[in-house]
C-alpha cells in the first residue's frame, strides 16, 4: 500500500502534480458569489474556469410577466452599485421602442445621475482592487467616504441610497428637491481634491507599480473580438466609448475626453478609472451649468400612464437601447407584443461578457495577480448572474 | 449604410443565401449560413462590424430563434442585426465563437435558458443553472408552479402540521385535483411574427 503512494509516475519528467483550487464561492476577493476554478502548477495558474449562477433568479422571466415599469426596480438590482445607469439604460431601450421623447430638464438629470453613478463605481472599485493588492480596507474606506456623499444625494433625489429606481419611460421619477444642485456643485468642488489625495497615495506608489504593471495585459485585437467594452476596453487602448459612439440622450453637447491606456495591465485599467473620473467631473460641471431652472421632467405621452403604469403598452416591435454603464456597455434587447408585459426582455450585462476572457489573462501568473486581475475587471455578480 | 444596401452588398457576396427583412434586421433563413455572413460583414472593409455586442435567444412558439447585434468599433456604427430561425425540434446553430469570442459566455447563456445548441461551441455548458437541469427555464412552454395557488399534497402537509387552511384554497386544491391538472403560473402575453 505505501508502496503505491510512493510510487513514481514518470520517472524521466520531473514536472510537478497540478493542484485543482476553488477560488470561491465564498471568498472575499471574489466581489460576491462567483468562483474560479484554478489549476496550479505550483503557484502559476494553468487553466481557469469562471463558475457562476449562484445569484441566479432569471431576471428575465421576472420581467417577462410584468409590466414595464415594474422592471424599474428589478433593474436597481442588476448592477447593485450602478442603479442610475441601470435604470438609464432600460428608459433608453423602452424610449426606442415606443419612440418616447424626454424633456430637456429630464435629460440633464438623468446624466448628472449618470455621471455621479461613475463616481461612484469607480472609486469604489479602485478600493477594493487596492483591498485585493492587500492594502488592507484603507483605500476602501477612503473612497466610501466620498461615495457616501454622492449617495447622500440620490437619497435626496430618489429616497433611496443605492436602489434609486428614479428614471421613468419619457424622463424621471419627481423633479429635484430645492439646493439639491448647489448640493451636487459642493460634492463636485471637493471631489477633485479627494481624487488628488487618492493618487499621491496610490498613482506612483511602488507597490501599486510593480503588482499591477504588465499583469493581465490584454491586447487591443483581443479586447475587441471579445466584445469587451467599459474602462477594460479603453485601457487597452481603444477608442470606444458609447457615449460618443451612439450620442444618447444629451452627450453630444458636452465637451469631454475617453481616457485611453497603453498597455492594457490592471494599472492602466485602475488609471483609466481615476482619469474617466475627472472626465465625469468636467461633464457634471457642465450639465450642472447648463440645466434649465425650470421645465417638464416627464414626457406628455406618458402623463396618463404615471399612476396607471399597467395601462403603458408600447406598440408591436423590437429595440436595443444601450448605454455607456462604469462597467461597460449595459443594453437592453425588448421585443413588445403590444400587451403590457414584454415578450422579450434581455439584459447585456457588461460584468458578464467582460469575464469572457478572464482565463486568457491569468494563464501564466501567479494565483495571487489572478485575485487582482479579477478585481480590475471589474465585476457586480448581481449583474454577472442576472 | 441602411439594410437594404447591407443586403444586397451580403447577396453579391455570398450567391444564393436566402435574406429576409424582419423589423429591421435580416433573417438568415438558413442557419447554417450564419458564420459566412458573419465573417464577411467582420471582414469587409467598409462596413468593418468587428464587436458583437449582443447575443440573445428568444423564443415565438412556433419557432426558436438567436439574434446578433453587430457594431463597429472602428468606425463607429451600427447596430446590423441578425437573426436566425431553428424548430424546437433541431436547435442547431452554427456558433460564432471562432469569429467573435464575445459570442463564447452570451450563447451558453442562450443555450442554457433556451436550449440553443450552438454546434462548434468549444465548451457548451449550462452558465446559470446547475448541471444536470433539466427543461430549459426562458421557453414560453417551460411549466414553472404557481407559488400562491396551493395543491392536495401541500393541503396535506398543512393539515398533518396543524396549521389551518381557508376553505377556499381547499376548493381550488380539490379542484385542480379534479381537473388532473397541476398549480402552474399562467403566461400571458401573445406572440408575434
Amino acid at each position: 500500500m505505501m508502496e503505491k503512494m510512493f510510487e513514481v509516475q514518470d520517472p524521466v519528467n520531473h514536472d510537478t502534480q497540478t493542484l485543482q483550487v476553488n477560488i470561491g464561492p465564498q471568498h472575499p476577493s471574489t466581489h460576491g458569489v462567483f468562483r474560479m476554478n484554478v489549476v496550479l502548477d505550483g503557484e502559476t495558474v494553468v487553466s481557469l474556469k469562471p463558475v457562476m449562477g449562484y445569484l441566479h433568479r432569471n431576471h428575465e422571466q421576472i420581467a417577462e410577466n410584468i409590466s414595464y415599469t415594474a422592471s424599474m426596480p428589478y433593474t436597481d438590482r442588476l448592477d447593485y452599485f450602478n442603479s442610475m445607469s441601470n435604470n438609464f439604460a432600460w428608459a433608453l431601450a423602452v424610449e426606442k421602442l415606443a419612440n418616447l421623447d424626454v424633456p430637456e430638464r429630464a435629460q440633464y438629470i438623468r446624466v448628472i445621475m449618470a455621471e455621479l453613478t461613475r463616481l461612484v463605481n469607480h472609486v469604489s472599485v479602485i478600493g477594493f482592487l487596492l483591498n485585493d493588492l492587500g492594502a488592507f480596507f484603507t483605500p476602501v474606506l477612503y473612497a466610501f467616504r466620498e461615495r457616501e456623499k454622492i449617495l447622500d444625494i440620490f437619497e435626496e433625489v430618489s429616497g433611496a441610497r443605492m436602489m434609486c429606481n428614479f428614471l421613468r419611460f419619457g424622463g424621471i421619477k419627481r423633479d429635484l428637491p430645492a439646493g439639491t444642485l448647489e448640493r451636487i456643485k459642493e460634492v463636485i468642488q471637493n471631489f477633485p481634491k479627494f481624487l488628488d489625495e487618492f493618487e499621491t497615495l496610490l498613482t506612483k506608489n511602488e507597490i501599486l507599480c510593480m503588482r499591477c504593471q504588465n499583469v493581465g495585459v490584454l491586447p487591443a485585437e483581443l479586447a475587441v473580438n471579445a466584445s469587451i467594452t467599459g474602462p477594460m476596453l479603453r485601457a487597452s487602448g481603444v477608442n470606444y466609448d458609447v457615449r460618443k459612439a451612439d450620442k444618447y440622450s444629451i452627450y453630444d453637447r458636452f465637451d469631454f475626453k475617453i481616457p485611453l491606456g497603453q498597455t492594457g495591465d490592471v494599472y492602466d485599467r485602475y488609471y483609466c478609472r481615476v482619469l474617466e473620473m475627472r472626465e465625469s467631473l468636467k461633464i457634471l460641471q457642465q450639465a450642472l451649468r447648463d440645466i434649465p431652472v425650470t421645465g417638464e421632467i416627464i414626457s406628455k405621452k406618458m402623463a396618463p400612464f404615471v399612476k396607471a403604469p399597467r395601462n403603458f403598452k408600447p406598440p408591436v416591435g423590437e429595440a436595443y437601447g444601450r448605454v455607456e454603464a462604469p462597467k461597460g456597455e449595459l443594453g437592453f434587447y425588448v421585443v413588445s407584443d403590444g400587451t403590457p408585459q414584454p415578450w422579450r426582455y434581455h439584459v447585456r450585462a457588461p460584468s458578464l461578457i467582460n469575464l469572457t476572457i478572464l482565463e486568457d489573462l491569468c494563464i501564466g501568473h501567479k494565483v495571487a495577480d489572478a485575485i487582482v486581475i479579477l478585481g480590475s475587471i471589474d465585476i457586480v455578480l448581481g449583474e454577472v448572474d442576472h | 449604410m441602411n439594410l437594404q444596401e447591407i443586403q444586397s452588398k451580403i447577396e453579391a457576396a455570398l450567391p444564393g443565401i436566402r435574406l429576409k427583412p424582419v423589423r429591421e434586421s435580416l433573417l438568415i433563413e438558413d442557419a447554417a449560413m450564419l458564420p459566412k455572413v458573419a465573417a464577411f460583414l467582420k471582414n469587409d472593409p467598409v462596413l468593418a462590424l468587428d464587436y458583437l455586442s449582443s447575443v440573445t435567444g428568444a423564443d415565438y412558439l412556433k419557432y426558436l430563434e438567436s439574434v446578433y447585434h453587430l457594431y463597429s468599433v472602428e468606425k463607429k456604427t451600427g447596430p446590423v442585426v441578425l437573426r436566425v430561425r431553428v424548430t424546437r425540434d433541431s436547435p442547431r446553430i452554427p456558433s460564432l465563437v471562432p469569429i467573435y469570442r464575445g459570442a463564447e459566455f452570451q450563447e451558453r447563456e442562450a443555450f442554457d435558458m433556451y436550449g440553443l445548441y450552438f454546434e462548434n461551441h468549444p465548451d457548451l455548458r449550462r452558465i446559470f443553472m446547475w448541471e444536470g437541469f433539466e427543461g430549459f427555464p426562458m421557453r414560453k412552454d417551460y411549466e414553472q408552479e404557481d407559488s400562491e395557488i396551493l395543491e392536495t399534497a401541500d393541503i396535506e402537509w398543512l393539515d398533518r402540521h396543524g396549521a389551518k387552511v381557508p376553505e377556499g384554497m381547499r376548493k381550488k386544491a380539490a379542484d385542480l385535483k379534479a381537473q388532473g391538472k397541476r398549480a402552474v403560473a399562467e403566461k400571458t402575453g401573445k406572440s408575434i411574427e
